[in-house]
C-alpha cells in the first residue's frame, strides 16, 4: 500500500540537557546583522496567532515582512475563535507547577508521540508569551487584587490556564494583529487580505515564493522571497463538518506537501468532547463549548440506554456520571481524547450526553457561574433555543484541531529548505492528542519566540538570486495554477462543490474519525479516489476565474481535501495502534482504553507525495524519550 | 505638528479639523446658548409680578450694558454652532449608507430630529426677534412696552401655536443637547438629566403665553 | 417554513433587490444556512450564487455582516447574522438582505463589502508599541479589576462594521472608540493613550467616516454591546490630546 523510504531525524535540536536545549540553538543559529535584515524578505501565509505573531515579529526585527490571508482582514483568523485559555508554567497559584511539569504533562497528554525538546522548549517559552500578551494589553481575566487569574483545563491537576472570558483566542489574536498592524503602518509589512495562496514556488531547492489569487480580481499572481513560511492552520474542515471556521482548508499546506514537504501524522486528529448538537441536514459547522465548561459541569447520561425521558425528568439516582466514575483523580477533566471516546463508548449519537451545571448553580450561585461561563451560555440558548441555566445542555463531539501536519525540524523549518511552517499547520509539539489551552500556546511561541529565534540561521545565506515570473520553474507552477482554475470552471458539471464535500466529510467522519478500523479504512481508500474522479468530473463552478468568486474557491480547496483525506486514511490504516485521538478498535485494553504499541510505532510518519493517487512513501522519525518514560497513559 | 496654529497650548485649529473637535465647538456653543435660554425664561417668569416688573427688568439690562455684548455673544455661538453642524452634516450626507428598507432600532425622536429641528429653531428666532424685539410683526409693537407686547402677541391663538410649537422644538433639541454636549466634552450622564432640563424650559417658556391667552396675565 | 429572500445583487456598479422564494427551511437553520441553501439551488439551475462573507459562523470571527430587514445582523440582540435562527422569523416573511452600506465601505460584490478601512485606523495608532520579548513580568503591574472588566467590554469589539452600518452618519466612532478604550484604560496602554485618540480619529476622519452625533443606533446594532460610554471616553482622551502641548 505504501513504500517505505529512509528515516529522517531532526537534525537541529541540541543533544544533551534539555533545560538548556533552546538556550544552545539559539546560540549556535546563526544571526543575520541588524543592518542586513532589510535586504532579507519572508513571506507569511496566514495571520492567525502563529503567522499574525510571526509576521508582526519579524518585522520588529528588520526582515522585509510580505503577509496574506484569504480573510478580508487578518483580525479574523480562525484563532479569534478560541475559547477557554492559554496554558503557561508560571506557577502564580503555588501549586506545584513548572516548567517540567507542563512539559510532562504536555508529553503524556500526546500520548508520547511528540519529541521531548520541542516540548521542552514549549513549555519554557510559555512564560514568556503572558508577559508578552499582558504587555500588549491583552485583557486577561483578573482577580481583585489586579493579579492574573486561571483556572484548569483537561489533563492537568494544575491551574495554568490564563483566560479572557471565553474571547481568549479572540484577544490573543488581537494582541499579534495590532502587532501586525503597527508594523504595516511602519511599512515594514505589505499587507495582502482577500488573497489565497494557490502553490508554492522551489527554485534549486529553495522555497523562494508562493503563487496567490486575489480573490477580489482573480487576478493570479507571483511573490518572491529569501524564506516561506506557512501559518495557514490545521485540516479539520476535511471532515465538513468542524468546528473550524468555514474557510479554513489544507490547500497551501497541501501544495506545498505535493511540492516536496512531507507531510507528518496525517490521521492525528482531535475531536472535541464538548460542542453544540447537529440540528439538521442543512448544518454548515459545529459549535464548540469550551473545555473550561468542564470545570464546574458535570457530565452524565441516563443509566437507562432507552431512557427517553427530557433530562430535568431523570432523577439523580438514574444517572451515570461517567467519567467521575471511569476516572475519579481528574473527574470530568479528563483529556478530550479520553472524553470524547468515554461519551461514545457509553452511548451513541442519538442518545443524550449531558453537561450539568445544576451542582454548580446551587454551590456558587447562579452569579457566579454567570460570570464565569456566561456568554458561553448565551450562545448555547441562542443556537438551540434551550436554556442551560434550566435544563442541562446537550454535547455531542465534534472535529476540532488536528495535531497533523507540515513535518519540521527544531527549527521549524520542513523538508524544503526556507520552507517553515508555524502553529497547528506543522506537526511539532502535540503528539497524538493535543491538551486544552496548548494550541494558543504553540501558535505564540512559534510566531513570538521559536521562528523569530532560528529563521536568521538560513536568512544568513541569504538575499538569493532575485526571482521574476520568466524564470522557466516560476512560469511552471504559474501555469499550472491556472491551468487548475481554469479546468474547475470548465467541468461545468451537474454536482456542487458543497455535496462532494459533504460526502466525503461524511465518509471521513465514520471511517476515520473517533474510531477506526482496518475494514473502514480500506472502505474509505477505496470510495475516496472514485469520489475524487466524480468530483473532477462532476462538479459544477458558476461564474469565471476573474472575479469574487466564493464557489471556486470553495472548489480548489475541497479538490485538494480529497488528496489529503486519501493519505490520513493511509497514515490511519498504517498505524495500528490506539494512541490520543487515533482510537484503532483493533488495539485496545479490554476495558476499552487505548493500546499503544510502543515497540512498533513509537515514530513520527512523515509521509512524500508521489503524486495523485500514487502510494505516498513512508519516512519515519523514531522518538525517544529520555525525560519521560512512556508509559500508559491513566488519568484514572 | 509644530506647523499648527496654536493658542496656548490648545492645538485650536488640529482639534477643529477632527469631527470631534467640531462636536466639540457645538457642545460649549450650545452650552452657552442654553445658558442664555434659562436666563431667558427666568428674564420671562417676571412677567407674573406685574407689567412694572417686566418692563423695569428690560430697563435694567439696558441700563447695565448688557444687551448688545449678549447679541454679539449669541450671534457668534449661533454661527459657529450651524458652521460646525453644516459641516458635519454634508459630511454625513456623504458618508452614510442608501438602503433600500431600512429601520431604526434606537427610537430616540430627539436624537433624529437634531437638524431640522435646529433649522426650525432658527426661522423662529428670526421670527421672534422681529415680533418682540423689533416690533413689526407685533400688534402692538412699542419697543420698551414689553408687558403690552407680549399681552398683545398671546390674544391670538396663532401666535401661542406658533410658540409652543417653537418652544416644543426647543426642548426636543435640548433634550438630545444635553446629553449629546456632555457626552462629546467626555462625560456619559444619564439621559434623565437633558430630559429634565427640557421640561423645564418648556414649562417655563410656555407658561407665559398660556398664563396670556387664559387671562391669568393681562 | 417558508420564506422569501428579497436580496441585492450586485455585480458592477449598481444593483438590485431579487426575491427568491425558499420553502424547506426549518427553524433550527441559521440564516446563513438559508443562504447556503439559496446558493445550492441557484448552482444547480445554472445561476450564480449569492456572495456573502462569512467564516467562522460562530460569532467571533466578525466576518459576516447583512443589513436583515433595515436592521444590522437582524432583529435579534446582541447576534451576528451567523448566528441568527430562523426560528426569530414567521413562516412566510419576506426578509430584505442588503450589504452594509457606507461611503468608506464601499460593495464588492453581491452582499460582499470592503472594510479595510477598519484596518486602516488599527494601524493609525490602536496598538501598544510593545516589540515582541522587551515585556516585563505579567505580574509587575497589578490592574485594577474594574479597568480590566471595562477594557475587556471595549475588546470584546469584532470589527463586523455593524456600527457604521446602522449609524445614520456612517461614523466609526463606536469601533474608533472601543480600540481607544480597550487600550486607553490598562496601564500598559497609558503612555501612547493620547497620540493614540489624535490618530486613530485622525484617520477615521481621513477615511471619510462621518462625525457621530450620539444617535445610539451603533450600540444598538452591535451584536457584542459595546457602550457608548467608550465614545465618551474617546472624546476626553482626544480634547486632552489637542489642548495639551506635551501630548503632541
Amino acid at each position: 500500500m505504501y513504500p517505505e523510504g529512509s528515516p529522517i531525524a531532526d537534525q537541529r535540536a541540541p543533544a544533551g540537557p534539555i533545560e538548556s536545549r533552546w538556550d544552545r540553538r539559539r546560540f549556535s543559529a546563526r544571526l543575520v546583522n541588524p543592518a542586513n535584515r532589510r535586504n532579507r524578505s519572508v513571506i507569511v501565509v496566514g495571520t492567525g496567532l502563529a503567522g499574525g505573531a510571526a509576521a508582526a515579529t519579524l518585522a520588529e526585527l528588520g526582515y522585509q515582512v510580505k503577509s496574506f490571508c484569504y480573510q478580508d482582514s487578518p483580525r479574523r483568523a480562525h484563532s479569534i475563535a478560541a475559547q477557554g485559555g492559554i496554558n503557561a508554567a508560571k506557577n502564580y497559584r503555588n501549586d506545584g507547577d513548572s516548567v517540567h511539569r507542563l512539559f510532562y504533562d504536555t508529553v503524556k497528554g500526546g500520548d508520547f508521540r511528540s519529541r521531548e525538546s520541542n516540548v521542552h522548549r514549549l513549555a519554557q517559552i510559555s512564560v514568556e508569551i503572558i508577559d508578552q500578551c499582558v504587555a500588549q494589553g491583552v485583557p486577561f481575566a483578573r482577580e481583585y487584587g489586579g493579579l492574573l487569574d486561571t483556572r484548569s483545563f483537561g489533563g492537568a491537576q494544575v491551574s495554568r490556564t490564563f483566560y479572557a472570558r471565553g474571547q481568549t483566542g479572540q484577544q490573543l489574536l488581537l494582541g499579534a494583529y495590532q502587532a501586525l498592524e503597527r508594523q504595516i503602518s511602519a511599512g515594514r509589512v505589505e499587507m495582502h487580505p482577500r488573497t489565497e495562496m494557490l502553490d508554492l514556488i522551489v527554485v534549486d531547492d529553495r522555497a523562494r515564493g508562493i503563487v496567490v489569487r486575489d480573490l477580489v480580481s482573480g487576478a493570479v499572481s507571483t511573490h518572491f522571497a529569501d524564506a516561506v513560511v506557512l501559518a495557514t492552520g490545521g485540516y479539520g474542515n476535511v471532515f465538513h463538518l468542524s468546528t473550524n471556521a468555514k474557510g479554513c482548508n489544507t490547500t497551501a499546506i497541501w501544495r506545498a506537501h505535493r511540492r516536496g514537504a512531507l507531510f507528518a501524522n496525517p490521521c492525528f486528529t482531535q475531536i472535541h468532547p464538548t460542542c453544540i448538537p447537529i440540528s439538521g441536514d442543512h448544518q454548515s459547522k459545529l459549535t464548540l463549548m469550551s473545555e473550561s465548561l468542564r470545570n464546574d459541569g458535570r457530565v452524565w447520561v441516563p443509566s437507562n440506554p432507552l431512557d427517553s425521558r427530557a433530562p430535568n425528568d431523570i432523577p439523580e439516582t438514574e444517572r451515570d456520571y461517567f467519567l467521575e466514575r471511569m476516572y475519579p483523580s481528574f473527574g470530568n477533566l479528563v483529556p478530550r481524547d479520553i472524553a470524547s471516546r468515554a461519551a461514545k463508548n457509553i452511548s451513541d449519537e442519538k442518545r443524550g450526553v449531558y453537561l450539568d451545571f445544576a451542582d454548580a448553580i446551587e454551590r456558587l450561585g447562579s452569579l457566579a457561574v454567570e460570570q464565569r461561563y456566561g456568554n458561553l451560555f448565551e450562545m448555547y440558548q441562542r443556537i438551540t433555543g434551550d436554556d442551560p441555566y434550566k435544563t442541562p445542555m446537550r454535547i455531542y463531539p465534534a472535529v476540532h484541531y488536528t495535531m497533523g501536519g507540515l513535518w519540521v525540524d527544531y527549527d521549524l523549518r520542513s523538508t524544503i529548505p526556507g520552507l517553515y511552517v508555524i502553529g497547528e499547520a506543522n506537526f511539532s509539539d502535540h503528539g497524538a492528542n493535543r491538551l486544552g489551552a496548548s494550541a494558543l500556546m504553540q501558535g505564540l511561541a512559534d510566531g513570538y519566540f521559536v521562528l523569530p529565534g532560528v529563521i536568521g540561521d538560513y536568512l544568513a545565506d541569504a538575499p538569493f538570486e532575485a526571482l521574476d515570473d520568466s524564470h522557466p520553474v516560476v512560469a511552471d507552477t504559474v501555469s499550472e495554477v491556472r491551468g487548475r482554475v481554469k479546468t474547475l470552471l470548465a467541468v461545468n458539471g451537474d454536482r456542487t462543490v458543497e455535496s462532494f464535500h459533504r460526502e466525503l466529510g461524511r465518509l471521513m467522519w465514520d471511517e476515520c474519525g473517533m474510531e477506526r478500523n482496518e475494514a473502514g479504512l480500506r472502505k474509505a481508500l477505496e470510495r475516496i479516489p472514485e469520489l475524487r474522479e466524480e468530483f473532477w468530473q462532476r462538479v459544477k463552478v458558476p461564474g469565471t476565474g476573474e472575479q469574487l468568486n466564493q464557489e471556486l474557491e470553495k472548489a480548489g480547496r475541497v479538490a485538494d481535501f480529497f488528496e489529503l483525506a486519501e493519505l490520513m486514511c493511509v497514515d490511519a490504516l498504517h498505524r495500528a495502534e490506539s494512541c490520543g485521538g487515533h482510537f484503532r478498535s483493533e488495539s485496545q485494553t479490554p476495558d476499552g482504553e487505548a493500546l499503544r504499541d510502543d515497540a512498533n510505532y513509537s515514530y513520527v510518519a512523515a509521509w512524500e507525495y508521489t503524486g495523485v493517487g500514487q502510494p505516498p512513501v513512508l519516512h519515519k522519525e523514531e522518538l525517544v524519550f529520555e525525560h519521560v518514560t512512556p508509559s500508559t497513559r491513566s488519568y484514572s | 505638528m509644530s506647523t499648527v496654529p496654536s493658542v496656548g497650548d490648545v492645538d485650536t485649529i488640529g482639534l477643529y479639523r477632527t469631527t470631534i473637535g467640531k462636536k466639540a465647538v457645538m457642545a460649549v456653543t450650545g452650552v452657552a446658548l442654553l445658558l442664555y435660554v434659562v436666563a431667558h425664561m427666568v428674564g420671562n417668569l417676571t412677567i407674573f409680578s406685574g407689567a412694572e416688573a417686566i418692563d423695569g427688568y428690560g430697563r435694567w439690562l439696558r441700563e447695565i450694558g448688557a444687551v448688545w455684548p449678549t447679541r454679539v455673544a449669541l450671534l457668534v455661538c449661533v454661527a459657529l454652532h450651524f458652521v460646525a453642524a453644516y459641516q458635519l452634516t454634508a459630511r454625513a450626507r456623504k458618508a452614510r449608507g442608501r438602503y433600500e428598507h431600512r429601520r431604526r432600532v434606537q427610537g430616540s425622536y430627539a436624537a433624529r430630529t437634531m437638524r431640522w429641528g435646529g433649522v426650525i429653531l432658527a426661522l423662529f428666532v428670526v421670527y421672534h426677534l422681529l415680533d418682540l424685539t423689533v416690533g413689526w410683526l407685533n400688534p402692538n409693537g412699542v419697543p420698551g412696552e414689553i408687558h403690552a407686547n407680549v399681552v398683545a402677541d398671546f390674544q391670538h391663538w396663532y401666535v401661542v401655536l406658533a410658540y409652543t410649537v417653537a418652544v416644543l422644538a426647543l426642548g426636543f433639541h435640548i433634550r438630545h443637547g444635553v446629553w449629546s454636549a456632555t457626552q462629546t466634552l467626555g462625560v456619559t450622564t444619564s439621559r434623565v438629566i437633558g430630559l429634565g432640563v427640557a421640561v423645564v424650559v418648556c414649562a417655563g417658556f410656555l407658561s407665559v403665553p398660556f398664563a396670556v391667552f387664559t387671562g391669568l396675565v393681562s | 417554513m417558508k420564506l422569501t429572500l428579497r436580496i441585492w445583487r450586485q455585480s458592477g456598479a449598481t444593483g438590485r433587490l431579487v426575491d427568491y422564494a425558499l420553502d424547506d427551511l426549518s427553524p433550527d437553520m441559521s440564516f446563513l444556512e438559508a443562504l447556503d441553501v439559496l446558493n445550492e439551488r441557484l448552482i444547480t439551475s445554472g445561476q450564480e450564487p449569492v456572495a456573502f462573507d462569512h467564516d467562522c459562523r460562530e460569532g467571533i470571527c466578525g466576518m459576516c455582516g447583512l443589513m436583515i430587514n433595515g436592521m444590522a445582523h437582524g432583529p435579534e440582540k446582541a447576534t451576528t447574522a451567523c448566528q441568527l435562527h430562523l426560528r426569530h422569523f414567521r413562516d412566510g416573511d419576506v426578509v430584505t438582505v442588503e450589504p452594509w452600506r457606507a461611503e468608506p465601505f464601499p460593495v464588492v460584490r453581491d452582499l460582499v463589502v470592503d472594510r479595510s478601512a477598519f484596518d486602516r485606523i488599527v494601524a493609525a495608532g490602536g496598538y501598544i508599541s510593545v516589540p515582541a520579548g522587551s515585556a516585563p513580568d505579567a505580574h509587575a503591574t497589578p490592574v485594577p479589576k474594574p479597568d480590566a472588566d471595562t477594557a475587556f467590554e471595549a475588546a470584546a469589539c469584532i470589527g463586523c462594521g455593524a456600527c457604521v452600518a446602522a449609524c445614520p452618519n456612517g461614523s466609526g466612532m463606536l469601533f474608533t472608540a472601543a480600540k481607544a478604550t480597550h487600550l486607553g484604560v490598562l496601564p500598559q496602554g497609558q503612555p501612547e493613550r493620547y497620540s493614540r485618540a489624535r490618530d486613530m480619529v485622525a484617520e477615521h476622519d481621513a477615511l471619510g467616516f462621518g462625525g457621530c452625533t450620539n444617535t445610539g443606533e451603533c450600540t444598538s446594532a452591535c451584536p457584542k454591546g459595546i457602550p457608548l460610554t467608550t465614545i465618551a471616553r474617546l472624546n476626553a482622551d482626544l480634547l486632552r490630546a489637542h489642548t495639551t502641548r506635551s501630548d503632541r
